[in-house]
């Protein structure tokens, strides 16, 4: 690992002023920093620790919205009593991301900065070519092994699925990133690799993400994430949904409905096709899993991750029906 | 620039010239840039250490402080050796800068035991249940363990697995380590 000058900031002033120095970077609970220093990957000339910074970890719920403070902890959010009750897919995928450790460790605001990450982009020693690390150098993936990258959203670029989970449930609740200067709708802060595959994030030097905000509704109070992947657990998806749903009083026809794809896509997916299929619809398993389908439109596999593209669907049909059970 | 020291920890602002000095630079004795200086407050003893920024809380102490009793398996955030507990949660040294937990309390393996040598119940649970072989792996195992069991994760065994997921034994000794858990966990309610 490069040795790097460490600095320790006790406001977002401060911590701003000093994220904007050339080679800076914030360290909250460097569980990605730090191991992607030790990797050869991310090498800050400056280290900014912004975990020392009093009053951003505040958790604060109401059936209106979710405040949820950057530096709140993985472990904290998953294990709140309200986030629990209201926005049950947020604390499922918070539990079954990583392990208790790194979620003791892990904050909010450091969660959604996580990079889009591949085996290949994490070993720079024997895979120089990656359009992330070095842009323009070309994707060390395409045509390597390529069990677990992405089938949506990729490019030529680049092909790494992202990693994390509880993105995919705030993508399906319209969350929205504070940035102090602009706020950002959680699905734009994301960026698709495109041609630009070292940008994974809309966020500008100085800029530090002080809060995330969860709109309620009747869709996140019933709502789950299921995660599916090689072992049971500290595992990363191999496909992912996490899923709200809203009956009419009838308690067949779909009023709303959120669904949002993890492990099978370049940035956190909302599959709005689904959606707009099922909306007004009966919920029955025969137009559940035929509007599934629909969210691998335009999907793309590199062999052996094809079976992400028949995985995804009955993945997100699973949920829905087992939501579909619960009253 | 604006520094100042409270509760035995430096804050750094950023200084109006736009020059900034490493880590601890307060009341005239200025270390070399390459170095910090830390007090760290280990099983309740504070320790003064000049160390590079980059030097992980698992090789503070192991290296500097001579505590092996935290292992380093992986070194990269996916074993679980390195275990430890800050402020009383479990994390992993591996993956913690030294210098992030200055003004926080640090508990080790060797922190665990009572000061006449009376083991923890989960240490304890462990030579009963017979919950190792190699024992590399162990350190860790029990420092989560006691973290698991008091955030309340150890109600049924499958909870158990789920939330002792971050430590690996490859001697694959996982059904010991449950019976051990389950059983300082019943010892601890009851």
């Amino acid at each position: 690992m490069r040795d790097f000058s460490y600095l320790r900031a006790d406001s977002v002033e401060a911590a701003r002023n000093a994220a904007a120095l050339p080679g800076a970077m914030l360290l909250a609970g460097g569980t990605t920093l730090v191991d992607l220093a030790k990797c050869g990957v991310a090498e800050p000339s400056t280290v900014i620790d912004v975990s020392h910074i009093e009053g951003l970890n505040a958790i604060d719920v109401n059936s209106d919205r979710a405040i949820i403070g950057a530096l709140a902890k993985m472990s904290h959010v998953a294990d709140h009593a309200a986030v629990k009750s209201q926005f049950p897919a947020v604390s499922e995928a918070l539990w079954q991301a990583a392990s208790a450790q790194l979620r003791n460790m892990a904050t909010i605001g450091g969660n959604l900065m996580q990079r889009t990450r591949c085996p290949y982009f994490r070993d720079p020693a024997n895979f120089p070519a990656c359009n992330k690390r070095a842009p323009g150098s070309g994707c060390s993936a395409i045509g390597g092994i390529t069990r677990g990258h992405a089938v949506l959203g990729t490019s030529e670029a680049c092909i790494a699925t992202y990693p994390g989970d509880l993105a995919i449930a705030l993508v399906a609740f319209d969350a929205e990133v504070d940035l102090g200067e602009r706020r950002l709708k959680i699905e734009d802060f994301f960026l698709a690799p495109g041609a630009t595959a070292e940008q994974e994030h809309d966020i500008r030097p100085g800029e530090i993400i002080t809060a995330i905000e969860i709109p309620g509704s009747a869709a996140a109070r019933r709502s789950t994430y299921l995660k599916v992947r090689d072992r049971q657990s500290y595992e990363f998806a191999a496909a992912s949904a996490a899923i709200g749903l809203e009956l009419e009083a009838d308690g067949r026809t779909i009023r709303d409905i959120r669904v949002a794809l993890g492990g099978v896509a370049t940035k956190p997916w909302r599959a709005r096709s689904v959606e707009d299929a099922l909306k007004g619809k009966a919920l029955d398993e025969a137009s559940v899993r035929k509007a599934s389908e629909l969210a691998m439109e335009g999907a793309v596999d590199h062999g052996a991750n094809h079976y992400k593209i028949a995985l995804a669907p009955r993945v997100i049909a699973r949920a829905i029906l087992k939501l579909g059970e619960t009253a | 620039m604006t520094s100042q020291t409270h509760a035995g920890q430096t804050i750094i602002d950023p200084p109006e010239d736009g020059q900034f000095r490493n880590g601890q630079a307060t009341n005239g004795s200025t270390p070399s840039p390459t170095t910090l200086s830390l007090h760290l407050t280990i099983n309740g003893q504070t320790h003064a250490l000049e160390v590079e920024p980059r030097v992980t809380l698992l090789d503070a102490l192991r290296e500097r402080l001579h505590l092996t009793g935290t292992k380093k398996g992986c070194d990269q955030g996916q074993c679980g050796a390195c275990t430890v507990h800050v402020d009383g949660e479990r994390v992993l040294a591996c993956l913690t800068l030294a210098a992030q937990v200055e003004g926080r309390s640090v508990t080790t393996i060797e922190g665990l035991a009572g000061e006449d040598g009376t083991l923890n119940a989960v240490q304890a649970a462990f030579l009963e249940q017979d919950a190792f072989q190699c024992g590399y792996c162990t350190p860790g195992q029990i420092m989560s363990a006691v973290a698991c069991i008091r955030e309340g994760h150890a109600g049924s065994d499958e909870e158990i697995r789920e939330y002792m997921a971050g430590n690996l034994c490859r001697c694959g000794a996982y059904p010991h380590i449950v019976a051990a858990v389950r059983q300082a966990a019943q010892e601890l309610r009851s």
